[in-house]
C-alpha cells in the first residue's frame, strides 16, 4: 500500500495551488485596501483637526454653547447632546430590541416568527431621513408634546426616541441571531433539570449569547452616535446650540454640527476656523467610536477566554 | 437483588469486553441484572404510545410499565425510537415543535400530558441524562448547583457539589478546579459531570440516554456501580447499545425494533421482560437475533 504513494502523488494539482494563491492575492489585495482608506481618511482629519486646534483660543472651547460662526465653539454641548440622544434612544432600543429578540429565539412559535422576522428587516431597512421625518411631525406632537407640555417642536427627546426606533431592530437582529445560535443541547440541559422557559433564556441562553448581544448592543450605541439625519430634523439647532442637559430642550449632535457646517445656507466651506471645527468635530466622533468598538472586543474577548 | 454489587458481574474482564457479536449467545451466568422480585409498583406506564415528527410516525403504539426502583434497560439498533419514548417519559418531546404524542403515560396515576400537568414540574420529579454530553457553558461548580439553585435548594451547596461529584465518580479529577470551565474537561468527564448535576437535584426518576457511551471501561464501571447505588433510591431508565451493559446493570429490558409495515418504518417495542428472561429464552426470533449478534 505505502510503497504505491509516490512525491507526485502527494504534489496535488499545480493548477489548484496556483488558483488557491490568487484567491488568498485578492483577499490580501482587499484587506489592504481598507486599512490603506482607513488610513487616509485618519490622516485627512488628523491635518485639518490639528490645525484647527492650534488656531482656536482655548477659553472658545468651553462657552456658553456651540455657535460656530460667531466663534463659539462649546465642545461639551454637542458632546452632551450626542450622549443625551444616544441615552435616550438606547433607553428606549436596549429593553425593545432584547425583549423582541428573546420573544423571536425562545418563545415564537415556528410561525410567528417566520411572519415577524421579516418585519422587523423591513423596520431595519427603513431610511433614516423617513424616521427623522416620523419623529418632527409624530413623535414630537403626539408623544413628546403630549406628555411634556412645554417641550418644544423641536427637542433632543423626540431625536433620542426617533434614534431609539432606529437602532431597534438592530439590536434585535443581531442579538437574535445570537441567542439562535446557542445550541439546542443547552437548553435541553436547562430544562432537563426543570428550569422553566423565563429562567432557561436568563440563565443559559442569555450568558451563552452574552458575546453577540453585546456586540449588537455596542453596534447599535455607536449607530447612535453617529446617526445625523433624525438628530439634524428633530433636534433642531442646526445653527448653534445653548449648552443644557434638559433633553427636552432642542440640541446639536457631533454629526448634526458637522452636518450643518457642510451644507449650511451661509457656507463656511473653503476655509476659516469654523470650517476646521468640522474635521476636528468629526475626529472626536471617530475617537469615541473607535474605543467603543474597542471596549466591546476586549468584553468579548474576555467572556470567550473565561468559557 | 438490589444490594448486590455490580463488580460481581465483572469479576473477570471478559465480561466487559466480550462482544455481542462474538458471544453466540449471552452466557447466562452473566446475566446478574434481572430477576427482580416484583414487590415494587408500578411508577410510570407508558400505554400505546405513539410519536410523530410531523408526518413521521416514529414511535408506533408502544406500552411499557416501569416499575419502581428498578434499573429499566431499553435496547435495540439506532433509530428505532428508544431515545423518542425515553423523552415522552420527562416531556422532553414538548421541545420540538414538529413532535407529537399520543396515547398515555402516567406517573404514579397521573397523566403526564393531561391539562394542568406543567412539564417544568414533571422534569423535576424525572431528571435525564442525554446522549450527548451537554455541559453549561460554565464552571463546573455552577453546572453542579444549577438545578439545585432554581429548586430553592437550602442546604449546604458545596457539601451538595461534592457529593453529587463523587457519586459520578468526578470529583478526584475536578476537586482542584471546580471554577474552570466545564468546556475545559473531556468528553467522558463532561458526560460524568452531566450525570452529577442531574443527580444534584435528586429527581425521583432518572432518565439515562446511553449514558457510558463516551466512557472508558473503569468509568463505566463507575457509573453502574452509581447505578445500582441510585436504584435503592431512584427509578431508572437507562437507554444503551451495550449488551453487556443491560444485562448487568437492570432488572427488566425493554427490546425495540425498526418494523416496516406498510412501507412505512416506525419504532415498536418487539419485547419487554425481566432482563434475565429477555437475555436467556428470548420469546421473540428478533430478540435472539438482535441480542447475540446475528442482527441484520
Ligand atoms: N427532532 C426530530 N425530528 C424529526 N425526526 C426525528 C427527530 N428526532 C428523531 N427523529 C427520528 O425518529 C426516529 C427515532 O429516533 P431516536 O432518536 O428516538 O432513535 P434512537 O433509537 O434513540 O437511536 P440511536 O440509538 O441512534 O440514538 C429516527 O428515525 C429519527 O430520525
Ligand atoms: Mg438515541
Amino acid at each position: 500500500m505505502t510503497q504505491s504513494i509516490t512525491t507526485v502523488d502527494l504534489t496535488g494539482d499545480p493548477r489548484r495551488r496556483r488558483k488557491e494563491r490568487r484567491v488568498r492575492a485578492i483577499f490580501l489585495a482587499a484587506g489592504l485596501a481598507s486599512i490603506a482608506i482607513s488610513a487616509l481618511i485618519i490622516v485627512a482629519l488628523s491635518g485639518e483637526a490639528w490645525r484647527f486646534i492650534s488656531q482656536v483660543d482655548p477659553a472658545a472651547l468651553f462657552t456658553v454653547g456651540w455657535f460656530p460662526r460667531r466663534g463659539l465653539y462649546d465642545i461639551p454641548t454637542l458632546i452632551i447632546a450626542t450622549v443625551l440622544i444616544a441615552g435616550i434612544g438606547m433607553l428606549v432600543a436596549v429593553p425593545l430590541g432584547l425583549g423582541a429578540a428573546a420573544y423571536l429565539s425562545e418563545y415564537a412559535s415556528p410561525r410567528a416568527r417566520r411572519r415577524l422576522k421579516p418585519t422587523l428587516e423591513i423596520l431595519a431597512g427603513i431610511p433614516s431621513v423617513v424616521l427623522g421625518f416620523w419623529a418632527l411631525t409624530f413623535i414630537s406632537p403626539e408623544i413628546v408634546q403630549r406628555v411634556f407640555t412645554s417641550a418644544k417642536p423641536f427637542t433632543m427627546m423626540a431625536a433620542g426616541l426617533g434614534v431609539g426606533v432606529l437602532i431597534t431592530p438592530l439590536i434585535a437582529t443581531v442579538s437574535e441571531d445570537a441567542m439562535r445560535a446557542v445550541p439546542t443541547s443547552l437548553r435541553e440541559a436547562s430544562y432537563g433539570l426543570g428550569a422553566s422557559r423565563s429562567t432557561t433564556v436568563r440563565s443559559v441562553v442569555f450568558p451563552a449569547s452574552l458575546s453577540g448581544v453585546v456586540a449588537s448592543l455596542i453596534l447599535a450605541l455607536s449607530r447612535a452616535m453617529g446617526e445625523t439625519m433624525i438628530v439634524f430634523m428633530a433636534a433642531g439647532a442646526v445653527g448653534g446650540a445653548l449648552r443644557t442637559f434638559n433633553p427636552l430642550e432642542p440640541g446639536q449632535t457631533m454629526t448634526a454640527a458637522v452636518a450643518s457646517l457642510a451644507t449650511g445656507s451661509d457656507q463656511v466651506a473653503g476655509e476659516g476656523l469654523a470650517f476646521q471645527s468640522l474635521f476636528f468635530v468629526g475626529l472626536l466622533l471617530f475617537l469615541i467610536t473607535l474605543s467603543l468598538n474597542s471596549i466591546s472586543n476586549r468584553l468579548v474577548r474576555r467572556y470567550r477566554n473565561r468559557y | 437483588m438490589s444490594d448486590r454489587s455490580p463488580n460481581d458481574a465483572v469479576s473477570g474482564e471478559s465480561a466487559l469486553f466480550d462482544g455481542a457479536a462474538r458471544a453466540p449467545e449471552v452466557d447466562a451466568a452473566r446475566v446478574t441484572g434481572g430477576s427482580p422480585d416484583n414487590t415494587h409498583d408500578v411508577i410510570i406506564s407508558l400505554e400505546d404510545v405513539d410519536v410523530y415528527y410531523g408526518d413521521f410516525h416514529a414511535v408506533d403504539s408502544v406500552s411499557v410499565p416501569i416499575r419502581e426502583k428498578e434499573i429499566t434497560a431499553f435496547i435495540g439498533p439506532s433509530g428505532c425510537g428508544k431515545s423518542t419514548v425515553l423523552r415522552t417519559i420527562n416531556r422532553m418531546n414538548d421541545l420540538i415543535p414538529t413532535a407529537r404524542v399520543e396515547g398515555s403515560v402516567t406517573y404514579h396515576g397521573v397523566d403526564l400530558y393531561g391539562g394542568n400537568v406543567d412539564p417544568v414540574q414533571v422534569r423535576r420529579h424525572i431528571g435525564m441524562v442525554f446522549q450527548k454530553p451537554n455541559p453549561f457553558p460554565k464552571s463546573i461548580y455552577d453546572n453542579i448547583s444549577f438545578g439545585p439553585k432554581i429548586a430553592k435548594y437550602d442546604g449546604n451547596m458545596d457539601d451538595l457539589v461534592e457529593e453529587s461529584l463523587n457519586r459520578a465518580a468526578l470529583w478526584d479529577e475536578v476537586k482542584d478546579k471546580l471554577d474552570d470551565s466545564a468546556y475545559a474537561l473531556s468528553g467522558g468527564q463532561q458526560q460524568r459531570l452531566c450525570i452529577a448535576r442531574a443527580i444534584a437535584t435528586s429527581p425521583d426518576v432518572l432518565l439515562m440516554d446511553e449514558p457510558a457511551s463516551a466512557l472508558d471501561p473503569i468509568a463505566t464501571l463507575r457509573i453502574e456501580e452509581l447505578m445500582y447505588e441510585l436504584k435503592q433510591d431512584y427509578t431508572i431508565i437507562i437507554v444503551t447499545h451495550n449488551m453487556q451493559q443491560a444485562a448487568r446493570v437492570s432488572d427488566r429490558t425493554a427490546f425495540f425494533n425498526i418494523d416496516i409495515q406498510n412501507g412505512q418504518r416506525a419504532g415498536r417495542l418487539v419485547e419487554f421482560s425481566e432482563t434475565a428472561t429477555l437475555f436467556t429464552t428470548p420469546s421473540e426470533k428478533t430478540t435472539e437475533d438482535y441480542i447475540t449478534g446475528r442482527f441484520g
